[in-house]
Parts: C-alpha cells; structure tokens; sequence
C-alpha cells in the first residue's frame, strides 16, 4: 500500500514534469522560425560538448546546496525563504576571508567556507527566533531580510573591500590559496561538487537516521504530538533553520570560490529561489536533490544554448518552471485517478473476501 | 420489502479515498412517522450512509427514493430542500451569536435589506412552544449547556423545514436526565407527524425509543426488525457477531502509595477563564481512580496540567514525590509517566508516519533505539514488530502508514506506544472514544491488567459504563470542581452519578476530602 502511494507520488511528478516539458516544445514549434535548431540546442544542447555537460555540472553545484537548505527547512515545516539572501552573504563574508586574511591552502578555503556557513546559519536563525519568540511568519520575516542581505552585502563589499582600480563595482582579487581548484579538464567543475557529494550523504543520515532528523520530522508533520511526546519543538524548528542557513551560506561561499576571481554580484543570485523549486521536485529527500538539481540545471543549460543558437529567448525555462511546481504542488491533480484506482483496489478485495467466504461456507 | 417506505437508499456504495470501504452495497429504507435506529459499532459505516442521505458525501454507486422519486441529495442544501435535517454529533452553532440568530442562519428572514431579527426571534419561540423545545431566542449559544445546544440544532432543522431528522448519536454528550428529556421530545415530534433516524450503539436507548431498528455491520446491513419483536442481545449478536461482554473482569484493587498527588491545582482554559477550580486528589500504585463528568467541566485542562502540556496556573503536582510544576514534558515522562490523549489525531500521532516512526515517538532518545549518532533500525523494527503482535494492530506491516489504519487500530497504536515504557502512572483520556467493540475490550482490559502489575491509573472519561466499569475509586467533576468522591466505583449507579454530574447534587467537603489520602 505504501510503495503504491509512493509510486502514484513519483507517477505524478514525472507527469508534472512532462506537460510541462510539452508545453514548452508546443511553445518553442509555435514562436520559432527554426524549430529544429532550437529544440536541438534545447534538449541535447548539455549533452553536445564536455564543456556543455561541464556547465550543467558546475550549475548542479549551487542548487545542490540550495536544494539541500531549502528541503532541512521545510522538513520542519517552516517556509523560510531565506536561502536566497543567506547563499549571498555567505558569499559576501567569505569574500572578505578570501581576500584579507592569509592562510596556508587547504586552510583558508575551509576556513572561508566555514564562516560563509555561519554568517547564512544567523541570517536563517534570525527569522526563526522571531518566529519562536513573538510569533512572526518565517516566511514574510525571511522574505524581507532577503532585501536586507542583499543591500547590506552590496553596501559591505563596496565601502570596505572595492578593488577602486577595477572598473566595474567588484571586491578586490580572492586569493589564490582561497580557491577551490577545478577537477575536471576542459570545464570549471570544481572541487565543491565533491563537498556537495559529502553534504547530500550527511544529510541524508541526519534526517533519516539521527535522533535529530526524526525529531525535525516529526515536529514538522505533527508539532503538537512532537509536544506531547516530549520534544522541544522550539529547538527543533530553530536549529532546522539554523542549519539550512548554514549550508546555503556555505554554498554560496563554494560558488564564490570554485567559479569567481573577485566577488562581481550586482543582483541576488537567485540560487535560493531555485532551492526552493529543488525541494519540491525532490520531496524534501536529501538523496533526490541532486537528481533535481541535475534536471533543473540541465534545462537551463539546455535553454541557455537554445538562445544563443537559435531565435528563441532563455525564459522558456520560467515557464516550464511554473507549470511543473504548480502541477506539484496542486493536491488536486489526478486525485481522481488515485480515488478511482483506490475504490477498484477495495471493491476487489471485497469480492474476494465474499469469495472465499461462499467457499468456506459450501 | 413492502412498498409503505417513504424514504429509500438502494445499493449505496461509499469508498473513502484511503480505501476504506464505509458502505457496500446498502439497502436501507424508513417509513413515515417512525422513529428509526441505526445501529452497529463505530466504523460499521451509520454515520457515513447518513452523510450521504445529508449531501456530505457522495456514493460511488446507488440511489436515493423519497416517496418513489429519485433524489440526487448532491448538498446540504438540495437534502434541507428535500425536507431531511441533520444533527450532527459535533453541534454546528456560531458561539457568539444568540439562538435566534443560529436559526436563520442562511435563510434569514428580511425586511427590505435587513434582517429581521424580530420576526426571527418571535418564529424560533413559536417553533419552541409548539414543540416544546424549551429555548431562549435570545441566549448566546456559547453559555448555553450541551443539551440546550442540541434542542437548538433540533430546532435548525425543523426551522429549515426537515420531515426528516437525523440524529447522530444524540445521547453520546447528554447525563442520563437530559437523554430522559431529549427522549420525549423525539416522541412529542414524532406524534406531530415527523420521521426521525436514531443513530446510536446504546441498545437499551434503541428499546425504548425506535419502532424499528436496521443493524449495520462492516459496511452492511445486517437486518432491520420491528424492535418489540428482538431483545438487545439479539441486536448485540448481530451488531458485533458474538455477545458482547463489555464487563470489565477485574479483582479488588490492593493500592499501595501514593503516585500522583495533585494540591489545590488551578488552571486556566484557552480563553483564560478559570477552568479547574483548585482541585486536590491522589491516584495510589495499583489503582485506577476513574474522574467522571459531563465533557467540558475541567478535565482537559486538569490532564493538561498532570501532562505537563500547559502550564500550572496555582497549585502543585507532584509524581513520586517530585514536583513537576517546573518540569519539561520529557522530564515528567522520564518519571514513569505515560499518556493517552483525548485527540488521538492532534496529540497521538502523525498520521503520514509509519506505525514504527510512531512507536519510536517517546523513545527516539532511548540508548536502545539510538547510537551517538545513528538510530538502530533494526531494534526499532523489533520493538514495532513485537508491539503490533502483542497488540493485534491490523496492519499491513509496520512500516504502513498510521493515517491508513482504522479509528481503532490508531489507538491501539498509540496505547502500544505509551505502555511500552513500564509506566508508573497512566494518564488515560478518554482511551475507548470512537473506536470499535473489539479494540475497546482490548484497551480496557489492559489497563486492568497494567493496574495490576502496579501502575497507578488516572482515568478520564465521558463514557458511563467506562468509568463506572474500569474504576476502583470515583471522583466527579463538575464546573471544575470536585463534586464526589466515591471510594468503591461499584457502588455507584449511573442515575446517582448523573445527578452529580449535572451538579444537582454536591457532597460535603469533608466526604470529598477523602480523596486525599495523605497530607
């Protein structure tokens, strides 16, 4: 009963994912000139060229972390959107370590990584504790911060680490004994996929088979029986956000460091939003991020090439985006397929029941 | 089946989309003017036949004859305008508005644009005299008593025009004095030429109210007799397929000390009011002392402060000599003590857990279940494997979801779960409501048994023969107080415990003290 739940879940996501892709090849026959090259690019595009499989890699790196961060938090129920502004300050502390403080190699790539984590862990806790203490939605505090971050990093960066002789706004050099290296030739696959790797499997035990996992777990289906049962739910629901700060900001570090020279956003990322797109996909399950992670990178590496080859734009990923995450999470879709597959299943085993009872009975 | 029925259901077919079958294949038919029972144990499928007949839910298979025509009762609305009213077992009322305003609730009179509050008032007196439904129009409905609120709801129905009034077991909230009430009420209502569907498990009521009576058993009818014409072991047999043996075997309890001392406990109800009124009793090792009472006069919050869920307002409890007034719901269960919730859903479990995830829900700290860092699956699966066997839960496997199981069998889940720990003391509220027959014996049999390896048992319940059965001592509460105290619980009959129950009567401080064994 269970693994055919389980199996209509998955039934259902892979549908999701195939309307949505539909409609985007529907899309792309109807507004395109030259159809062919462009659904080309699209869908084999990544596949074409290391490099191009490489440049699905490297963007797998980021969601990965995001989709990791994203899933912890909402395990527990709280929909704290802050990844996205705690993936950029992590970025922007870890700048300032990258760039200030001397360390041998091997230490100061850690070291950055570290506090990067730490700075993402207080800006998540932050909404949390509000939460906690006076009852405030994660969700709006974590969204308004998301502003904060992003002004206040702009404002760190230009008054206290601007490279005055480059020409754009950007922080001074990172240097070299901060960055992490590339691992695979011909691309700019570095070593923070490996950390990615290393992340997914811990977090996999920690939710599934630490006493603190299932605490999360629990308080977040049921906060009132986690109550009951003892659990101080309070605790729970803070260090979740907790640690998923911590690794979107220590994300957002690995990303500064595996793929920049110098600290170049003028924009918020948009990693944190797509972590929130990962999590869904991947049903809070840390060891389906990376698959989510993969496709999403992989569509928008694929729509990226599209719009360079052919006359259709790169926001085709949007759309095929919002389809999926609404067909997902819309309860309703094929509800009635489940009802009516769920009333065969039971009217069947009535008659056999009946069955067997006329046998007993003759 | 002779063709006098004014109302027909034929081959009804409900299937819950967890699979559960309510209904299979239900004929089942009511003529004009009778009262009508519809009995079977919880989860025989009564209440949902009954949602269909209302609107609320929709068959999968069958349809629906009053007075020969099919009817598509698809809504509330389309069942009110076939004249069939329905009394939920939960009341639907606005708290806050008076009772004259809850009538006309969707079907307000007006003048002009506005309502017409008086001529709403003087129609809900009229309805009241004429049959006799003593209500005040104006009274708020959230100060009015359990079964004024249901001569309300009563009335909602008549007020919307129902020839046709279902009750869902109308007497599960009532003290025996207002069932009396409601009893002739329903007669008066039928004399005026109303049909009315009795929904219950309480034979005794079904004897001396129904004309007729249709047995429903997992999903089925079993039969429908004229009830002068069957006893109530008869209707039992059918009901449950063997007798019914809802008598507790139990010896004398031989208490031992003190386990749970509660002193002049105040607590507060979420609104704030004063909901237990600075109580003060014991429970000994090796009793179970029964606290009886109309739901609603102090009991949650008095479990929620034994529990440690909310948080004492004035007084002191203690467990084994330790005060718990300033400890964590883990510290007080580290005591030795367990709980049963009232709300098996809110409190007891989650339901998209597994059976196991569940059982482990007190115990995820244990060093049996957990390492350092890694749980021990295979000690968990152990434990949930050995507790649905010892427990006959009806499951798939341990690994199914809880969600999936029957009322009965969540229970037992959850009964499982807290048992498991050795408790010193059980905090039972209301540990048999909704569930089947079968499950019930099971819970109530091994409380007893537990009393008799040494526990000491509270037991909450709004359930007459529970209390009355399970108990070795009484204590009742009323308005928050204690109103009783009864040593013996076999001693006392449920006539007597009513009168206390309504708080009509009270005994003397000095009889009640009695309860305090030591200072």
């Amino acid at each position: 009963m269970k693994n055919r739940k389980l199996a209509f879940e998955s039934l259902r996501s892979v549908l999701a994912i195939a309307i949505s892709l539909a409609i985007a090849l529907v899309t792309i026959l109807l507004v395109s000139d030259m159809p062919g090259t462009a659904l080309k690019a699209f869908l084999f595009g990544p596949l074409d060229s290391m490099r191009h499989f490489g440049n699905v890699l490297e963007m797998m790196i980021p969601l990965i972390f995001t989709g990791l961060a994203v899933s912890i938090m909402f395990s527990a129920a709280q929909f704290n959107l802050g990844a996205e502004g705690a993936f950029f300050m992590g970025a922007v502390v870890s700048s300032f370590v990258a760039v200030q403080w001397t360390l041998p190699v091997v230490i100061h790539p850690i070291v950055s990584i570290l506090i990067g984590g730490l700075t993402g862990a207080v800006f998540c806790g932050i909404p949390a504790l509000l939460k906690v203490k006076w009852g405030a939605s994660e969700l709006v505090s974590s969204l308004m911060f998301n502003y904060i971050a992003f002004f206040f990093g702009l404002y760190l960066i230009n008054y206290f680490l601007r490279d005055p002789n480059a020409g754009a706004m950007v922080s001074f050099k990172l240097l070299a004994s901060a960055k992490l290296p590339y691992i695979i030739p011909k691309t700019r696959v570095h070593f923070g996929i490996i950390i990615a790797a290393l992340t997914i499997v811990v977090m996999y035990f920690f939710v599934y088979r630490t006493r603190w996992g299932y605490k999360t777990l629990l308080t977040g289906l049921n906060s009132q029986f986690a109550k009951y049962a003892g659990i101080k739910t309070a605790v729970v629901v803070i260090s979740a956000q907790v640690i998923g700060g911590f690794i979107a900001g220590a994300g957002g570090s690995i990303e500064l460091l595996g793929l920049y020279r110098r600290f170049s956003w003028q924009q918020l990322p948009g990693y944190g939003w797509s972590g929130v797109i990962v999590a869904i996909l991947a049903r809070r399950n840390p060891a389906y991020v990376p698959l989510a992670a993969f496709f999403l990178a992989y569509l928008r590496i694929g729509a990226d090439l599209m719009s360079r080859q052919s006359d259709v734009q790169n926001e085709i990923v949007a759309i095929i985006q919002g389809v999926m995450i609404v067909l997902i999470a819309a309860a309703g879709f094929l509800e009635k397929a489940q009802y009516r597959m769920v009333f065969r299943d039971a009217t069947r085993d009535l008659t056999n029941v009946g069955n067997t009872a006329r046998e007993v009975g003759g | 089946m002779p063709d006098d029925a004014m109302l027909r259901m034929e081959k009804i077919t409900k299937v819950y989309p967890n699979g559960i079958v309510a209904n299979n294949e239900v004929d089942f038919s009511i003529r004009k003017g009778e009262i009508h029972a519809l009995v079977g144990e919880n989860g025989a499928g009564k209440s949902t036949l009954m949602r269909i007949l209302f609107g609320l839910e929709e068959s999968q298979k069958g349809r629906i004859l009053l007075n020969g025509t099919e009817i598509k009762n698809e809504s509330p609305h389309i069942a009110i305008a076939n004249g069939i009213g329905m009394v939920h077992q939960h009341f639907m009322l606005v708290p806050s508005l008076t009772v004259a305003e809850n009538m006309i609730l969707g079907v307000e009179p007006k003048k002009g644009l506005r309502i017409d509050l008086q001529k709403a008032i003087k129609d809900t007196r009229a309805l009241a005299e004429k049959y006799n439904l003593a209500v005040d129009p104006l009274a708020k409905v959230q100060f009015l008593s359990v079964g004024i609120k249901q001569k309300v709801e009563i009335l909602k129905a008549l007020y919307r025009g129902a020839e046709i009034l279902i009750l869902d077991e109308p007497t599960a909230v009532l003290t025996p004095q207002e069932t009396k009430e409601l009893f002739s009420e329903l007669k008066l209502l039928k004399k005026q030429g109303n049909t009315i569907i009795f929904i219950s498990h309480k034979l005794h009521e079904v004897k001396e109210l129904c004309d007729r009576v249709t047995i429903m058993r997992n999903g089925r009818i079993k039969g429908t007799f004229n009830t002068a014409d069957v006893t109530p072991t008869d209707i039992s047999r059918l009901m449950v397929g063997r007798d019914v043996i809802l008598e507790v075997e139990k010896d004398a309890a031989k208490p031992k000390e003190i386990v749970l001392s509660v002193t002049n406990l105040v607590m507060a109800n979420d609104l704030g009011q004063r909901a237990v009124k600075g109580v003060s009793f014991q429970v000994r090792k090796g009793e179970i002392l029964g606290i009886a009472g109309v739901e609603g006069n102090g009991q949650r919050e008095l479990v929620k402060g034994v529990t440690g869920l909310e948080r004492i307002a004035h007084g002191e409890v203690t467990i084994l000599g330790e005060s718990i007034n300033r400890k964590a719901i883990k510290e007080i269960r580290n005591l030795g003590t367990c709980h049963i919730p009232e709300d098996r859903m809110t409190y007891g479990v989650a339901k998209e857990m597994t059976i196991e995830q569940n059982v482990l829900a007190d115990k995820y700290d244990s060093q049996d279940y957990t390492g350092r860092i890694l749980t021990k699956p295979r000690a968990i699966r152990d434990l949930s494997q050995k507790l649905v066997e010892e427990y006959q839960i009806k499951c798939s496997s341990p690994l199914q979801e809880v969600g999936m199981l029957s009322g009965g069998n969540i229970q037992k889940v959850v009964v499982a779960r807290e048992f498991s720990t050795n408790p010193q003391l059980i905090i039972a509220d209301q540990p048999t409501r909704g569930i089947d027959v079968g499950s019930t014996e099971f819970i109530r049999n091994r409380l007893v048994e537990l009393r008799d390896e040494d526990s000491a048992v509270m037991l909450v319940s709004a359930d007459l023969n529970e209390v009355l059965e399970l108990s070795d001592s009484l204590i009742v509460m009323y308005e928050g107080e204690i109103t009783a105290f009864f040593e013996d619980a076999s001693k006392v009959s449920e006539e007597e415990l009513g009168l206390y129950m309504l708080g009509i009567k009270h005994q003397t401080p000095e009889e009640i003290g009695g309860i305090v064994y030591e200072k």
